[in-house]
């Protein structure tokens, strides 16, 4: 080895070394509890001022069908292997019931049907992946408020639970996918439990044979394979406590941005 | 050659060096953050919509033989950049590990780190500018006066950045053109769009704007021109720092910190 070569293996080490360090420092700062709680706290902020600003009934953009995507990206679970949901895919869906309860009146368990009869929405939306893309698809399902209102929500409910048939976590009470939103969001006029996508019934991957559409919120929020609808006065029992799968794995639960 | 003397002249009010620097912080974080953001899907489009089949850019991996190359695709150009974009640290990741925050992978971190310096810089700006506005900083040293932007004008002062000919004197006492141009572009330019093109990317602030998406052609080619305006950014600072390095580090480091920049003047003038 000659001195040039020493040479630059030395750089080469010293530049990996303060690669390294800052790495590490970073990281360190990073995984602090308080840092990390310092941080999260602009999401209650971003969520008061969208609030504040943007009206309760704004609108999502809406799209013609020109617009629609041909390579709608499918995400998380695209073909859940949970037994429930493959007996009832096999099933063709029809022992499938769409269960409302918790903090209602009176509790429901809908056939397919059933749900099919109820007040409806076609809305051509764009959808927002966490990730960064978007896909725009053509979207027709029961809107949630009425829906909420058959079985009637008790005065102390304030969140509405999405429970999914999907294990996205693997199994464990943790594995499974659910969401919550909040009753400015159930009681949108956009906010539907889909059953159709692109004219067709709602394909495996997109989550059949129901799955929430929240337009006003990123992809996670819009949960698919939906079971069962919970009214809740919190969600602090259910997974970790954060109100939804992806939301105990640190993302916003409001993700309006 | 007449005697001259340095006088120490106020040049940065403190709202000025203040938000200076809490930029300083902020842009960093929101550059670091956001492109551990930008690795959840490395990859640019136009229009509302994702053409998966064919971003404009993307930062890609691909195998050969038993290597890892790592890939970036410009339009119609596709160059090796293993180690930097597309491959580094032994993983495939856009953006590598020391230029992101957090360093290892985690796109709900990268959002928390981004939201919140997006607060801190947002409100850090509408100070800056307020205050700027109010004192008159921004149109008195910022907007370049019509003779300044005559082409004969700007290329001589061109010249003199090339062979780094800095003001000297009376000259030092404001900014020359370019300086208005650059700092007056990001200031007024760069930096609104890119709090334009972040909230066009919010879907709830796309119902409650709708003009958003509109004027900048849709949420995909938001997000393009929040990327490239974090090129600029970069490129900016980049440049910013070379000048300040070559015009005299000390006495710019100190006016950016008291305020006080000295000038050489002739004689005893002041």
């Amino acid at each position: 080895m000659n001195a040039a070569d020493t040479r630059r293996g030395w750089l080469k080490g010293a530049a990996a070394g303060a690669a390294g360090l800052w790495l590490t420092a970073c990281n360190k700062v990073n995984d602090n509890p308080q840092v990390q709680a310092t941080l999260q706290s602009a999401e209650g902020l971003t969520r008061r001022a969208q609030r504040l600003l943007i009206s309760r009934k704004a609108l999502a953009p809406e799209f013609t069908d020109a617009d629609i995507s041909r390579d709608f990206r499918a995400n998380g679970s695209i073909s859940p292997g949970d037994a429930d949901y493959r007996k009832l895919l096999m099933g063709g869906f029809a022992d499938y019931r769409l269960v409302v309860d918790g903090l209602v009146d009176k509790p429901l368990s809908l056939t397919l049907a059933q749900v099919r009869a109820l007040t409806s929405r076609t809305q051509i939306t764009r959808h927002d992946c966490v990730e960064g893309w978007s896909s725009i698809g053509k979207w027709k399902g029961a809107r949630l408020g009425p829906l909420l209102d058959l079985a009637g929500l008790k005065a102390d409910a304030r969140y509405i639970v999405f429970h999914c048939a999907d294990s996205l976590g693997g199994g464990g009470p943790n594995g499974r996918y659910y969401e919550s939103i909040d009753l400015i969001d159930a009681y949108h006029p956009q906010t539907i439990m889909a059953y159709e996508m692109n004219g067709a019934v709602l394909p495996v991957a997109h989550g059949a044979p129901l799955r929430l559409r929240v337009e006003r919120q990123l992809g996670y929020k819009h949960a698919k394979y939906v079971m069962r609808i919970e009214a809740v006065a919190d969600f602090a029992h259910l997974g970790a406590g954060k109100g939804g799968f992806w939301e105990d794995r640190g993302y916003e639960w409001y993700a309006g941005i | 050659m007449p005697p001259t003397m340095k006088v120490l002249i106020y040049r940065h009010s403190v709202v000025t060096r203040l938000t200076h620097w809490i930029n300083v912080v902020a842009l960093t974080l929101l550059l670091m953050s956001g492109l551990q953001i930008f690795n959840a899907h490395p990859a640019l489009y136009w229009g509302q919509k994702s053409t998966f089949a064919e971003p404009w850019v993307a930062l890609t991996a691909v195998e050969r033989g038993d290597k890892m190359i790592g890939l970036t695709k410009v339009g119609p150009l596709t160059l090796e950049t293993t180690g930097l974009f597309g491959f580094s640290g032994n993983e495939t990741r856009g953006f590598p590990a020391w230029a992101t925050a957090p360093g290892y992978r985690n796109l709900a971190d990268g959002r928390h780190w981004h939201f919140f310096f997006a607060w801190v810089f947002v409100l850090n700006g509408l100070v800056y500018l307020s205050a700027n506005s109010l004192n008159g900083h921004i149109r008195r040293d910022l907007l370049p006066t019509r003779n300044e932007l005559a082409p004969r004008h700007l290329w001589h002062e061109i010249l003199d950045h090339a062979r780094l000919r800095f003001a000297r004197g009376e000259e030092a006492r404001r900014y020359n053109t370019l300086q208005k141009l650059a700092y007056g572009g990001v200031v007024l330019v760069v930096l609104p769009l890119m709090v334009l093109t972040g909230l066009t990317m919010s879907p709830a602030v796309n119902a409650g704007q709708p003009w958003l998406p509109v004027v900048f052609g849709g949420r995909q080619s938001a997000r393009t021109i929040h990327f490239i305006c974090a090129g600029l950014i970069t490129t900016f600072v980049l440049v910013h720092v070379a000048m300040v390095l070559l015009s005299g580090v000390w006495n710019n480091l100190r006016s950016m910190v008291t305020g006080r920049y000295a000038i050489d003047v002739e004689g005893d003038a002041r």
